[in-house]
């Protein structure tokens, strides 16, 4: 066995064990395998959020979109900052309704906020659409890191099925605590793998950043600003984007769900304000891109060029940690999605459609046994039905971003109705896919999914008017 | 008031990062090698923690430090 498949297999497996052991002489009720007992302090939330936040597309998209389309990359630095920065805002008053009512997912929050389990479920079931395409994503990504990064000794399929059969492992035994503990293997290896490859090919192909920008300067004049080399992508697009992505980002049910492990809204409150330097490390990631157009222009595949750059500058076993590295990237936001995926899919649609009597315990076991349906599910999707990777993830967050009004007019505006949300966000889910499947993505130079989310919030917000009107506010009707 | 100017703090990312991209679109002046529009985005990404702080300071003079907040 070569050192690359060693650092790669062994990687895997350390994964698997970490997170398996990281629920050992836990009860396993709910309460603990989906919000890890409301028990989480800093480091096990910035663990737990760095682990979803960071993902395969991290490593690929990013540097496939500065390779193949420029300036429009940029917009990955961004969006994530204004969601921390909205995070701070938002999540505490959310946190703070989560301890009160013992709530453990995002439908949990509608139901409760609206009290309409009609809603809930509609939620729930566009969260876990949401989520599946995502989930495949990771493991696409996975299978095609794992490839490069061992020279094409262990085949994409093989890889893919060994990772996720593990991952689906520690998520059945441990739950979210499972996830935070071996986003330290990840983020450690991750981290490392980023800032050697990011400070290290500009300096060995060009001897500096500056020198690398210069040179693409000089050879793609119009690459380095809007729109790029994506003509649909300018400035505007550019906006809506960021805007859109950014209140979407923690309405993925995975990492709003998230942010009910933490200890205290302290917690929250000092995680939202050191995230955004964790979003410095994407700068580098760009700097790969950016070199690769010049060192290996002509990729078939843009999204293989960090990997490839890479196989070019440094010896096997690098490369093979960073596949290693891509792997375990891939492992920690798999985890979590499948972790949601199955509590959303036993408690608030299977509890809430059919069986409103279970227990707590029943709806326990239903969440394990989801656990293997959803794994095996996403499993032949990636393995069968591979896509492209970051249209898919935008088409996500069309999606799972109509959730945006619901949640912060329910959290601060009292007049919010339970009509105007639900219309809303059929409104905003149905204009997001005629945009977007009808091919109008940028409509009007304006991301699709922002559109619709406009459309949504001015469809709530009207309703909501409309019902309240000549009533004098009410003292907290929703939230309380 | 306190919750007002922590919520200007809270808009300060999205003016700079948003709101003011048409006006900094360009490549010069190039400045710690990097394009000046990645500068300023990386630049202003690095300060949103500060502004994150500052509005946390701003904010906390109405809760006690250390209990629940915003009772």
């Amino acid at each position: 066995m070569t050192a690359a498949l060693a650092i790669i297999f062994g990687t895997i497996a350390l994964s698997a064990f970490v997170g398996v052991y990281a629920g050992r002489r836990m009860t396993m009720n709910l309460e603990n395998w989906t919000v890890g007992g409301r028990r989480f302090g800093i480091v096990l939330i910035w663990l737990l959020m760095a682990g979803e936040v960071y993902t395969t597309f991290t490593f690929l998209g990013a540097s496939g979109w500065a390779y193949g389309k420029g300036a429009p990359t940029y917009y990955i630095l961004i969006y994530g900052t204004l969601a921390y920065t909205l995070s701070y805002f938002i999540l505490p008053k959310l946190w703070r309704l989560g301890k009160r009512h013992g709530l453990h997912t995002q439908p949990d929050f509608f139901v409760k906020t609206y009290g309409s389990r009609a809603l809930g479920v509609v939620v729930a079931v566009i969260g876990i659409l949401s989520i599946l395409p995502y989930l495949q994503l990771q493991l696409t990504g996975l299978g095609m890191i794992v490839e490069i990064g061992s020279e094409g000794a262990i085949p994409s399929k093989a890889a893919i099925v060994l990772a996720f059969i593990l991952t689906c492992a520690f998520v059945y035994t441990s739950g979210i605590r499972g996830s935070a503990w071996v986003s330290v293997i990840k983020d450690v290896m991750m981290i490392a793998a980023v800032a050697i490859v990011g400070f290290g090919v500009p300096r060995i192909h060009f001897g500096g950043i500056g020198r690398m920008f210069k040179a693409l300067i000089a050879e793609k004049p119009g690459h380095l600003v809007f729109p790029g080399a994506a003509p649909s992508m300018d400035v505007l697009w550019v906006m809506s984007t960021v805007l859109l992505t950014g209140m979407g980002f923690y309405m993925w049910p995975h990492i709003f769900g998230s942010a009910f492990s933490a200890k205290s809204e302290r917690i929250i409150r000092r995680n939202a304000i050191i995230m955004p330097l964790y979003q410095l490390p994407i700068l580098l990631v760009l700097m790969v891109g950016f070199t690769a157009l010049l060192v290996l222009p002509g990729l078939k595949n843009p999204d293989t060029s960090f990997l490839s750059l890479v196989e070019k500058t440094y010896p096997p076993w690098f490369l093979g940690f960073v596949g290693a590295a891509g792997a375990v990237t891939a492992m920690v936001p798999a985890s979590i999605l499948l972790l949601f995926a199955s509590t959303l899919l036993a408690k608030n649609v299977y509890q809430a459609v059919f069986d409103p009597g279970a227990g707590e315990a029943k709806v326990m076991r239903l969440s394990r046994a989801m656990v293997i349906a959803i794994g095996a599910a996403a499993l032949v999707l990636s393995l069968y039905f591979p896509n492209a990777l970051v249209n898919l993830l935008l088409i996500g967050y069309d999606g799972v971003s109509q959730f945006f009004p619901g949640v912060v007019l329910g959290l601060f505006w009292k007049r919010t109705s339970r009509t105007g949300v639900f219309a809303g966000l059929i409104v905003g889910i149905a204009v997001a896919s005629i945009l977007v499947f009808g091919k109008h993505d940028p409509f009007l130079g304006l991301n699709a999914g922002f559109v619709a989310l406009a459309l949504n919030a001015v469809v709530a917000v009207g309703i909501s008017l409309w019902l309240a009107r000549g009533r004098p506010a009410k003292e907290s009707s929703h939230v309380g | 008031m306190r919750k007002w100017l922590a919520r200007a703090l809270g808009a300060v990312p999205f003016l700079m990062l948003v709101f003011a991209l048409p006006f900094v679109n360009r490549v010069e002046p190039i400045i710690l090698g990097l394009p000046f529009v990645l500068f300023w985005i990386a630049a202003w990404v690095a300060l949103t923690p500060l502004a994150l702080f500052l509005a946390d300071r701003v904010g906390r003079k109405n809760r006690p430090p250390d209990g629940p907040e915003d009772p």
